[in-house]
């Protein structure tokens, strides 16, 4: 299977604190991948990088085949946004738009704004009538739905989740993970960086890091026993 | 204009008009800054207006007298005031004097306008009325003093002069007229009554004189020989006056024009000085405007760091976000200075009002103006926020640290 995204031997350096050391990793195309860990384990330096939001102090990304660590700020700002969906813990909606504006934003920096694009990105995470609502007006779940909606929007190759459901309740947690999974389904690559077992047990393939070393990448057996189950007559 | 466009000119909209308690702080900065500058700006170029209005309260600041020995008709005259155009003229006054006899002592009468004299003297202070009618005069605080006469008394002025063939004879009863034994020539001592209708309070030469009508001081000369002296008082700068007052004596043989130097030259330079008092001011108020506008638009954008972070996380590239915000920025600067121009012209009228004691005139070439300067001060207040702003690091940011 081909991959996404690859790292290889990447470091991260802060004067003397090694938040990753050394670390390679490759994402298949389709596959979903969890990161696990305590705080402090490097999760997030991680997903920065990948996000294409921080540069390694050494070693290589690679995306599609092409090496982007050595990329300027701009061109990695221009490379996460064509081809990468961003989820956040806490939303990060625009308090002055509705949730289809919001939506649309991600399209307006990518290529052209949509609005019937958007609204079948809201309809698809069960938000199309709450699409003229301000985030103000929406639950916790719901922001979070619209963030996953934008994160959509213009067809990623990859989504990446910091932790998506730290703010949720268990209802709205439900529902969020339902969408990764109907999304991994349909073949999106799923990254979800999360410190919740219950979130992790989700995903195909966990890798948990300790301070800033993968420490375990194993596959999922509950995943995989989930899919026999769902696949089963 | 195709759905990018549109989606920008909503975003910038939409934040102006869904954080209304935010984006009224910084619109507040915004209009007081431009309002004190339409104001200041109102002033400084009313001031001219204003001051020479005031000047006038100085007296006249144009003279004219007769060229050789001669006097100023009525027709000549004419000519010479219409070198000032009637938004300029405030007043004019002819003066002729006359030599009289009352009480047997000499007295200088003077024959005036009194329709327009106060527009020439406004600073005269007269206890009792100005004349209103034939027979009635206007008498000086010395000359009132050495005659012994205060307002309501009564008096004649008696004219001496030799009956030549110019005169009708008809006119003078034949008891005012004698023959001078020893050269045979006829004299006639002309008399006029007279009541004092006030007496004039100046505090300068003006007070040794009596003033009557024209009409009768032609009535007791039996003369209508013209003016001796003609004040004008003309509501113009320096250079107006001397430009109208070279035209006068270029094409009048029989007038020479002169400017009252202490009042025109006293004029140009507190207007200078006001103006420059002015200029200053506004320029100081700019200043000040540029600092509040930053300082809020600093907090503002601050505030907004997260969203900063955000449209970068989005692939927002820096142009693009500097954009966004200085097109926030030029709009609340477009509508502060429309508020400011209109509020500006109210503060002027305010401060003008109670400085000069009159309204402001208003000039609509400074809208404009007061809102291209209310705009640039805006954008450039709010250029070093945002560049600022727009270095957050998106990771950083939106991690909450």
């Amino acid at each position: 299977m081909s991959k996404v995204l690859e790292l290889k031997n990447i470091s991260k350096v802060y004067g003397d604190l090694h938040a990753l050391d050394n670390v390679s990793l490759s994402v298949d195309k389709g596959e979903w991948i969890a990161i696990m860990g305590p705080s402090g384990s490097g999760k997030s330096t991680m997903m920065n990088i990948i996000g294409c939001m921080d540069k390694p102090s050494s070693g290589q990304v690679i995306f599609d085949g092409k090496d982007i660590s050595k990329e300027s700020r701009r061109k990695l700002t221009e490379f996460h946004r064509d081809r990468i969906g961003l989820v956040f813990q806490q939303f990060h909606l625009i308090n002055y738009l509705n949730a289809v504006e919001n939506v649309m934003v991600a399209q307006y920096y990518h290529s052209m704004p949509d609005e019937k694009e958007a609204l079948a990105a809201l309809e698809r995470v069960g938000l199309k009538e709450r699409a003229k609502h301000l985030p103000s007006q929406l639950s916790g779940g719901e922001q979070q739905r619209v963030c996953i909606a934008r994160a959509l929007i213009n067809s990623p190759e990859l989504i990446l989740a910091d932790e998506p459901t730290g703010n949720l309740d268990e209802a709205n947690e439900n529902i969020v993970l339902d969408i990764f999974k109907q999304l991994h389904k349909e073949g999106t690559s799923l990254v979800v960086v999360t410190h919740d077992p219950e979130v992790g047990e989700q995903a195909q393939r966990i890798v948990r890091l300790d301070h800033g070393k993968i420490v375990s990448d194993k596959k999922n057996e509950l995943f995989s026993e989930k899919i026999k189950r769902r696949d089963t007559p | 204009m195709n759905t990018k466009h549109k989606m920008f000119v909503w975003m910038v909209m939409a934040s102006l008009l869904r954080r209304r308690s935010r984006m009224i702080v910084a619109l507040l900065a915004v209009v007081v800054g431009a309002t004190i500058l339409s104001g200041l700006e109102m002033i400084y170029y009313d001031v001219p207006r204003q001051m020479s209005a005031q000047f006038r309260s100085y007296g006249a600041n144009v003279i004219l007298t007769p060229s050789g020995d001669g006097y100023i008709n009525r027709g000549e005259l004419e000519k010479c005031v219409a070198e000032f155009t009637d938004e300029e003229l405030e007043g004019y006054t002819p003066y002729r004097y006359e030599n009289t006899q009352i009480h047997n002592q000499p007295q200088t009468l003077a024959g005036v306008d009194f329709d327009s004299v106060l527009k020439t003297s406004p600073y005269w202070h007269i206890v009792g009325s100005l004349p209103k009618s034939s027979g009635q005069a206007l008498v000086g605080a010395k000359a009132a003093e050495s005659l012994g006469v205060k307002e309501g008394d009564s008096f004649s002025a008696v004219n001496t002069f030799e009956v030549t063939s110019d005169i009708n004879t008809a006119d003078i009863p034949s008891y005012e007229m004698y023959s001078d034994p020893e050269t045979g020539e006829m004299y006639c001592d002309h008399s006029l009554d007279l009541t004092v209708a006030g007496i004039l309070e100046t505090g300068g030469s003006e007070e040794d004189y009596i003033y009557i009508s024209l009409e009768d001081a032609e009535s007791l000369t039996l003369s209508d020989r013209g003016c001796d002296i003609v004040e004008v008082s003309a509501a113009a700068m320096q250079e107006r006056l001397t430009e109208a007052v070279e035209r006068i004596n270029e094409s009048s043989e029989s007038v020479s024009a002169k400017l009252v130097k202490r009042v025109t030259a006293s004029e140009s330079t507190v207007l200078t000085k006001l103006q420059s008092l002015v200029f200053i001011v506004t320029a100081v108020v700019l200043v000040l405007t540029m600092i509040c506008v930053a300082t809020t638009m600093t907090a503002v954008i601050t505030e907004r760091r997260r969203e900063i972070a955000l449209r970068k996380a989005l692939g927002a590239l820096n142009g693009s976000i500097i954009a966004e915000f200085m097109s926030e920025c030029l709009v609340l600067g477009g509508f502060g200075g429309i508020l400011g121009s209109v509020l500006g012209y109210y503060f002027a009228q305010i401060v003008s009002m109670n400085v000069f004691g009159s309204s402001i005139a208003f000039r609509p070439l400074l809208i404009p103006i007061t809102i291209a300067a209310s705009v640039l001060v805006t954008g450039l207040a709010c250029l070093v926020p945002i560049k600022s702003a727009v270095d957050v690091d998106p990771a950083i940011v939106l991690k909450g640290e």
